[in-house]
């Protein structure tokens, strides 16, 4: 390589390691919040692909999250453990499959008018679980077991069991991750980075704009998909909530939050928006304003995000010194 | 006779009531280099546009190969082999020289599917975009994140990303604008040597360019073609000079 590495500590075997740890000395409750941390961190990375890589802000991210989460409990047996091989791949399916169809529509318009337009789409898949009897309507409905990966008699994963719920969320993750990391790499991940600095120039040079972002849309549902799946398992119910606008700015706020177009950043704005809406309403049943607070100051002292902080204290650090020596 | 390889036939572009271009008709031929002037607002940069598919005629006909383009989008245009530059520098400022044009070259081996592979592991990507980049004066600025260049090696840049594409038509929009005298003549090098396995049209206000490199020049004047011939007879053409000096005032700017 030409240009020279930047000289940066690679905190993510550690992190890992904690996380790997984490249920050995954890309660229960705590490995439920790290748990839903996780889910939150792919869900938050596959809105990344777009908003952060591609250029594509999604008001509507949720939809595919909570489609897939639906699809969980609609592909299940009422009183059986659904088989794991069809029900994981079935749920990442369904979110790409509808992130297929409504990227066909919205991936026409730019700027507002795609946020606005994603928006409407999610707000219409919502009401389709809320007013029809589909999903059970606005009381949403339950996965009363959840699935299990069997040969023959023996029972290899059983997502009933929180340890190894845990530990699945957290393979799935890294799979996750490393996916995003070898995709972005890739011929696609590059054009999808034109795509991002110069939409008009990647035209005139002569790549199908719409086709690429529409697999970047679909991969990103996909993801999302995967999310909504494990956190259909996590709670063992659904609700329309789950695909509501709230759903999408919440996950949207994460990647902002975190730094946008790292990847890291969308995991930690996950960790950090899940932390602080649990701290927050312990405090108070308006979190939102403390939640609000908080963005916002994000937002003016860190425009690069939380990810982007170790970066500007070690700025800061050596302009002093340098001022001082 | 050279290989006619792209011509517009009565090419027209309305904007509201006014002509951009107006029964426009011009070819071009493998192994030529066909210029293009005129005055401010006569539409030069809208012809660059039309044949490049960034904007649909209103009528008239685009012939590639003999057929008939017009309905074709900007990035099929360009796949058949019809590259362009713009006049306002048009890069993605925050990749390297390098990768500027790698992905320029990129478009013609898309290996869309291919996510598990590493982009910059293509040979033949890197080596396209490397003999581009030599070719367009800018071997010194490989490694140099593009928003960083001076203005005239973003120029250069330009016309490295269309060649990074191997195009068999080169549209190039005033590619000397805002360059130095050398970096000029550097490009006007780079013009001569394609032009045998080109049909360029070069868009230019640079007169003494333009006559040292042009096989045929046309001008344009309010959207029409006032005359098109070799460039003698443009030197000596009553017209032009009347159109060019003659009532210098009136130039719709």
């Amino acid at each position: 390589m030409p240009l020279a590495r930047k000289k940066s500590r690679n905190y993510l075997p550690l992190v890992l390691l904690m996380l790997a740890l984490f249920p050995i000395f954890g309660s229960s409750y705590y490995n439920e919040l790290i748990g839903k941390i996780m889910i939150m961190a792919i869900f938050a990375m596959s809105l990344d692909l777009l908003v952060g890589f591609t250029g594509l802000v999604s008001f509507g991210h949720a939809a595919f999250f909570g489609v897939a989460a639906y699809s969980v409990v609609l592909l299940s047996p009422k009183y059986d453990p659904g088989n794991l091989l069809l029900v994981l791949p079935g749920a990442v399916l369904t979110g790409a499959a509808v992130a297929f169809v409504v990227g066909l529509f919205v991936l026409r318009t730019k700027g507002i008018y795609f946020i606005m337009v994603t928006l409407a789409f999610a707000q219409m898949i919502y009401f389709v679980f809320h007013d029809t009897p589909l999903g059970g309507g606005s009381d949403g409905a339950f996965l009363n077991v959840k699935p299990e990966l069997r040969i023959g008699e023996k029972v290899l994963l059983d997502l009933n069991e929180p340890m190894q719920f845990y530990y699945i969320v957290l393979v799935l993750l890294v799979v996750a991750y490393v996916f995003l990391r070898v995709l972005l790499r890739s011929p696609l991940g590059h054009a999808l980075a034109g795509i991002r600095s110069n939409e008009h120039r990647m035209l005139s040079l002569g790549f199908p704009v719409f086709l690429y972002k529409l697999a970047g849309f679909v991969t990103a549902g996909g993801l999302a998909g995967l999310a909504g799946f494990l956190s259909a398992c996590q709670y063992g119910f659904v609700t329309p909530e789950i695909l509501s606008w709230h759903q999408s700015g919440n996950v949207l706020l994460m990647v902002i939050l975190g730094g946008m177009g790292t990847l890291n950043g969308a995991a930690i704005g996950a960790f950090a928006f899940v932390v602080l809406q649990e701290v927050f309403s312990a405090l108070t049943k308006h979190w939102q304003l403390l939640m609000g607070v908080v963005i916002v100051t994000v937002v003016m002292v860190l425009p690069g995000g939380l990810s982007s902080l170790p970066q500007r204290l070690k700025g800061l650090l050596i302009g002093g010194g340098n001022r001082n020596g | 006779m050279a290989e006619l390889v792209l011509s517009a036939r009565g090419m027209s572009r309305r904007f509201g009531g006014l002509y951009a271009n107006r029964d426009v008709s011009l070819d071009m031929h493998k192994g030529m280099l066909h210029a293009v002037l005129g005055p401010n607002g006569a539409g030069k940069s809208t012809l660059i546009n039309l044949l490049s598919g960034d904007l649909p005629p209103s009528a008239g006909q685009i012939l590639y190969r003999g057929e008939d383009i017009s309905g074709w989008s900007p990035d099929k245009r360009s796949r058949a082999g019809i590259g362009r530059s713009y006049q306002r520098t048009n890069i993605f400022p925050a990749f390297t020289v390098f990768e500027n044009c790698r992905l320029a070259a990129q478009s013609r081996a898309p290996r869309a599917l291919r996510i598990f592979s590493k982009a910059i592991s293509f040979a033949d990507l890197r080596d396209a975009a490397d003999r581009a980049i030599a070719q367009a004066g800018l071997a010194e600025r490989r490694d140099v994140v593009a928003a960083t260049l001076s203005h005239g090696e973003q120029r250069q840049l330009e016309i490295a990303m269309v060649l990074a594409t191997s195009p068999s038509v080169l549209l190039l929009d005033e590619p000397l604008a805002g360059m130095g005298p050398e970096e000029s003549q550097s490009m006007v090098a780079l013009l001569k040597k394609l032009t045998p396995d080109h049909a360029i049209l070069l868009v230019e206000h640079d007169m003494d360019a333009v006559f040292a490199v042009a096989d045929v020049i046309t001008v344009m004047v309010a959207g029409q073609v006032l005359e098109s011939g070799p460039p003698d007879q443009i030197r000596d053409s009553v017209a032009v000079q009347e159109a060019y000096l003659g009532d210098g005032e009136s130039d719709d700017e």
